[in-house]
């Protein structure tokens, strides 16, 4: 391990590369299947394979999903733009080349802000957003003499949203992957399923002396499949160069893997040392120009975003800074909270179902939101009940939520008196039983009014006890204590 | 333009072709001879002249995002000097 001290002295510096598969029906040059996890090459055309004489030609979606990507990280989008070609060999790139964009990507700067450690804020400059193809996948086996090659995945749109090296803690980094996928999500455009590798990360990672001004050589860590990894990896890293760095051992520029398994990494072999690759201008495709009136077809039609949710949620309905943070952490989620507190006014108790009843629900049954069986109406019904009085929160949370999802079509009032847990909150009603338990326990009165505060639990177990926990407790606690102080 | 031997064989690795020791010879002649008519092009003032990308001058030859011209597995995997029921096979590629 090494010391804070040690560490104190060094600054790290991490830019990020996300790649994400957008999930158009068809690939981005071909009109083949877009789909994870078939059968190995069945999602194939001639254009995927590569044959010779074939031409590409552009998916209109996967243009408007880059720009919506580029709209919500606030980038400027590229008016005329070309692909350009990417050659290197690789048998899971058929071609000898990848359809990239070097020189003209549909989006440049940008920014994505970012919250870490609960409470720190800070905005992740982007350097660009590009479109390109994704390559088919090698499968190397224990003790087979050949790789095996499924193509399936050749041809994918993706997007390469790359930062500026301006990240400088794992938990930042972690945070800005996290956003990105939250981003992706809500505009629909990728499922952010790191493990399936829909969504995958690669960190360059360096350190510096914190008074050094310039950087120090960089590492790339590659294909790191889940938040978790990409901090745990950068942390590695960072601790790997103070380390080199400390016993004056120079640091090698090279890409390097982390295994989850050991906790370590190692340096992937740099055979290709020489690789050059001699990009240039597509000439099998035509030139790509956004038009104003395209440009603002796709703004006009951009979905509310998680930041977007999140200042609502602060604003409009006084969740907190972290109520806000766990409730737009989905999609689906948020969606599910905004249309609650259209049924609802009851904001507070909403967030309080949401991340407690609700979310609990969910993880237990293995169910998302849309799945939930209540309507947002019922829910918003039982939050009525608790309001006034007529159910106690304990029995709408243990008893009448859970009938209520097995009952969908009961209505949340019904069930409560079907359930029998509609409580008395009637002060004509509940006085007598109070007067009742004072009458019968004079010596506790006593020592009560001499000032033994806690015994108003006894006296209200006594209460509970009697109308067998059907009171409301909120009227029944006032009541007693000011039946208590009128005893003389 | 000339060239050298570790220039050719550079772009011969870049290429994955292997250059028999006796062709060199012939081969930095040929390319020197394609690179200086090339080269011709340099006398040309293109200060100002966007690049061509491409041929026509159309735009936005843009397809729909719709399913079609799928090739069948079998077929898919019928040209491959290698191949099983499910993959095509290469030699075995480290990293």
């Amino acid at each position: 391990m090494i010391s804070p001290e040690v560490r104190a002295k060094y600054k790290l510096v991490v830019g990020l590369e996300v790649h994400a598969q957008l999930q158009t029906a068809t690939k981005i040059f071909s009109s083949d299947n877009n789909s994870f996890g078939d059968a190995p090459n069945t999602n194939v055309s001639v254009i995927s394979l590569g044959h010779p004489g074939v031409m590409p030609k552009l998916n209109e979606k996967a243009v408007e999903y880059a720009v919506r990507m580029g709209l919500a990280c606030n980038c400027e989008i590229t008016e005329y733009q070309y692909f350009d070609r990417k050659n290197y060999f690789y048998p899971d790139l058929p071609k000898g080349y990848q359809i990239t964009q070097d020189k003209t990507p549909i989006c440049v700067g940008g920014e994505v802000p970012v919250v870490y450690d609960e409470t720190k804020h800070s905005t992740v400059k982007l350097n660009r957003i590009h479109l390109e193809e994704d390559a088919g996948k090698s499968i190397h086996l224990e003790g087979e003499p050949d790789s095996l090659i499924d193509l399936n995945r050749a041809g994918v749109p993706l997007i390469e949203i790359v930062t500026e090296p301006v990240i400088h803690s794992p938990e930042e980094a972690g945070a800005f992957v996290a956003e990105v996928r939250r981003i992706v999500r809500y505009l629909g455009i990728c499922d952010g399923n790191m493990e399936e590798g829909s969504l995958r990360c690669d960190a360059n990672v360096s350190i510096m002396p914190v008074d050094a001004t310039e950087l120090g050589r960089k590492v790339e860590l590659k294909n790191m499949n889940s938040i978790k990894h990409v901090i745990r990896a950068i942390y590695h890293e960072m601790d790997r160069q103070i380390r080199m760095t400390e016993n004056g051992e120079e640091i090698i520029s090279e890409t390097r893997t982390y295994d989850v398994a050991t906790g370590d990494s190692t340096g992937m072999r740099t055979k290709e040392e020489l690789n050059d690759y001699r990009y240039f201008p597509e000439p099998d495709l035509s030139p790509l120009h956004i038009t104003k009136d395209w440009l603002e077809s796709v703004r006009s039609a951009m979905p509310m975003l998680p930041a977007g949710f999140r200042e609502k949620f602060r604003k409009s309905y006084g969740l907190s800074e972290y109520d806000a943070q766990v409730i737009t952490d989905r999609k689906e989620m948020a969606y599910f909270f905004e249309s609650l507190c259209q049924a609802t006014n009851n904001y507070k108790a909403a967030a309080n179902w949401t991340m407690g009843p609700v979310k609990s629900y969910l993880n237990e049954s293995g169910k998302t939101i849309d799945q939930l069986p209540i309507s947002v109406e019922s829910l918003a019904g039982v939050i009525t009940l608790v309001e006034k009085g007529t159910v106690s929160f304990s029995a709408a949370s243990q008893q009448l939520f859970p009938y209520l999802l097995e009952h969908a079509e009961v209505l949340p009032d019904q069930a409560a008196e079907k359930l029998n847990l509609v409580q008395d909150s009637d002060s004509d009603s509940i006085q007598p039983i109070i007067d009742e338990v004072i009458a019968a326990n004079p010596a506790k009165v006593k020592e009560y009014l001499k000032g033994k505060k806690g015994l108003i639990g006894m006296f209200m177990g006594e209460v509970m006890k009697k109308t067998k926990g059907k009171v409301d407790p909120k009227v029944a606690n006032k009541l007693l204590r000011e039946s208590l102080e009128t005893v003389k | 333009m000339k060239i050298d031997k570790d220039t050719l064989h550079k772009i011969a690795h870049l290429a994955r072709v292997e250059i028999k020791p006796e062709k060199e010879e012939g081969y930095i002649k040929d390319l020197e001879e394609v690179l200086t008519w090339v080269e011709k092009l340099n006398e040309l003032d293109t200060d100002g002249v966007e690049p061509l990308t491409n041929m026509s001058f159309e735009e936005n030859a843009l397809r729909p995002d719709e399913r079609s011209h799928q090739l069948e597995h079998e077929r898919a995997l019928k040209n491959a000097p290698k191949a099983d029921d499910d993959y095509f096979r290469v030699p075995k590629v480290l990293d």
